[in-house]
């Protein structure tokens, strides 16, 4: 395996990329809504409470909704104090799962597809790289920023959210076991989706947006989490984590042997 | 002693879909040539490129290139070879240099030898001020000239020069010429040209394959395939100006061109046999023609090309009477 080859796509790909605002300007706003913005208003929650069209109006009947395991894990606790843990700890669990997947999807999009729009692949077909090479390292370029924002915005997220949450909790809330399963091992399986995704999409996409578009399609599992855990039909625990991860493993094996096979120089060059 | 071709082709063929790209194409080139690769668009230049460095597999016949099978060995000849896409294919949101660096590493450029060999380059092509600006600021004739210097990077053996000066003002691509005659005639460097103009061929090549819907149809040197494929000349018959006149019924009645083109002072004969040039002239002179000069145009690539492709090359009076048919078909090459 040709190591330097595959550092300097990567290398290339990152620094191309960034100039991209299509893809710079998701990349600054949406982890600032979900890291910093939405887990700062879980400081107000408190205040919430009674608001109607709010799921604070009657706290009591929208636990009563959620997994009675859930609710045993938050029995201790004030009303205010359940309210901060519901939406720091759980409700917004899934969202940072947005974060690799969004990174991973955009990169890769830009990275397959507009390489071919701004007609840069000919010149690296014509390289000594294999195609293996070529392929891996167009999905490092996607799947290691995806996984190192993940990990940063972790970082972020437990700062921000334990910042929020001093005033009502007095205590650190933030990471516990479930994060960490959520961000070490989740977080780079749907980093992988994502990029997996992408590199089918992209192999008929013509350009960036067309493939970034098409690719946005991937958001739907994350969705049906937070929508599931919202409404009661799961909650994020450890185990949960853990096999969840473990379908989306499978599913980035299915989705990148796929890919490979479509990632092959005589197949892209047929199409230039 | 003999030289070993560095490329041989036997039966080569490329089909997308129904379209036969590529069409049991055979032939040879030896080290140190300027091959020439003339056709229109879509006549096969570019996907024969792309098959002979393995990005593209065949789908029948064989070509061994640098002694190494395209389809088995593809890294191990693309580190040998150096393309300039027709498409200058450059990341223009990086520098030149960053462009040129990036490929270094990609062709395995000891890491060592990159800055000296990529400031040489930028040297070279003249670039070197505009070295460390985004390739998106830089003109067509800039961007061709990082082109072509990413494609020398590695110091390859065979180069393959894809329409170099294709969209380039006259002084540019007069510099890309002279560049690839550098390569081919001092550095002995093997060149094969994809190109459909004509003067650029015969400018440059060694020899020339002429190839039409992915068929080869003819291959020689220009000069040869001028003998081959073009019988008729064009003259310049430059006469007293009192003998205009009577040049010009001499040249109607007897020859049947009945008005020859006139450019300053001198009358221009198309698709002249080069066997009647002395009846015509000595009818000429026994109609009392006073003759000051006539000079046989040698046939050029353009000739030979519309000869092939069975089209005039020129506007101009009927042909005379004893001009050869088009060539025998039979010598085609397939």
């Amino acid at each position: 395996m040709n190591w330097r080859a595959i550092r300097a796509i990567v290398r290339k790909d990152l620094k191309v990329v960034f100039q991209n605002k299509g893809v710079s300007v998701p990349l600054i706003v949406v982890p600032t809504i979900i890291l910093i913005a939405l887990p700062a208003l879980a400081a107000f929650a408190p205040a919430l409470q009674g608001v109607p069209g709010t799921p604070f109006a009657g706290l009591d009947t929208f636990l009563q909704q959620m997994p009675p395991a859930l609710q045993a894990q938050l029995a201790g606790y004030s009303e205010s104090q359940a309210m901060v843990v519901l939406v720091l700890v759980y409700l917004l669990a899934p969202m940072y799962l947005i974060l690799p997947l969004m990174v991973a999807s955009v990169i890769a999009a830009d990275s397959f597809a507009g390489e071919k729009e701004r007609k840069t692949l000919e010149a690296l077909l014509y390289t000594p790289t294999t195609d293996r090479e070529l392929f891996l390292a167009k999905l490092l370029s996607a799947w290691l920023p995806a996984v190192g924002v993940a990990w940063a915005g972790f970082l972020l997220y437990t700062t921000t959210a334990n910042l929020a949450a001093w005033p009502t909790m007095g205590r650190i809330l933030l990471p516990n076991a479930m994060w960490i399963a959520l961000a070490g091992w989740l977080a780079p399986a749907v980093a992988g989706l994502g990029l997996g995704f992408t590199v089918v999409i992209s192999a008929r996409a013509q350009s960036f947006q067309e493939a970034y578009q098409l690719g946005a399609v991937v958001v739907v599992p994350i969705l049906a989490l937070v929508i599931g855990q919202a409404a009661g039909v799961l909650y994020f625990q450890v185990g949960l984590v853990f096999g969840i991860g473990l379908l989306f493993w499978a599913a980035d094996a299915v989705l990148l042997w796929f890919g490979g096979r479509i990632f092959r120089r005589s197949e892209l060059a047929a199409r230039l | 002693m003999e030289r070993k071709p560095v490329i041989v082709v036997q039966d080569l063929t490329r089909r997308f879909g129904e379209v036969v790209a590529v069409d049991h194409l055979t032939l040879e080139v030896v080290p140190g040539e300027i091959f020439g690769f003339l056709g229109h668009n879509g006549a096969g230049k570019t996907t024969t490129v792309r098959l002979l460095n393995g990005i593209l597999t065949p789908h029948g016949g064989t070509a061994r290139v640098l002694g190494l099978d395209p389809v088995h060995d593809g890294p191990a000849l693309r580190r040998r070879t150096g393309v300039l896409t027709e498409n200058p294919s450059l990341d223009e949101r990086l520098t030149g240099r960053e462009n040129l660096s990036l490929y270094a590493d990609l062709y395995g450029v000891p890491p060592g030898e990159v800055p000296r060999r990529t400031e040489e380059l930028l040297q070279f092509f003249e670039l070197a001020d505009r070295a460390d600006q985004k390739v998106g600021t830089y003109s067509k004739g800039m961007k061709q000239r990082l082109a072509l210097a990413r494609a020398l990077v590695h110091e390859p053996e065979l180069i393959f020069l894809d329409e170099p000066t294709a969209g380039l003002d006259p002084v540019a691509a007069r510099h890309v010429h002279t560049l690839i005659a550098r390569m081919g005639h001092e550095q002995q460097r093997t060149v094969l040209l994809c190109t459909h103009n004509l003067v650029e061929a015969q400018k440059l090549c060694h020899r020339v394959a002429v190839l039409e819907h992915g068929r080869l149809i003819a291959l020689g040197t220009p000069t040869d395939l001028a003998r081959q494929w073009v019988r008729s000349h064009r003259l310049e018959l430059e006469v007293a100006p009192d003998s205009l006149p009577m040049a010009q019924a001499v040249l109607q009645t007897r020859w049947g061109i009945s008005n020859p083109l006139l450019e300053n002072e001198t009358l221009i004969l198309t698709g002249v046999a080069r066997e009647t040039i002395p009846d015509l002239v000595a009818s000429l002179v026994t109609a009392g023609v006073r003759i000051y000069r006539l000079t046989p145009q040698e046939p050029t690539l353009e000739d030979v090309y519309f000869a092939l492709h069975g089209e005039d090359r020129a506007p101009g009076p009927p042909p005379l009477g004893i001009l050869h048919a088009g060539p025998d078909t039979k010598g085609r090459k397939r």
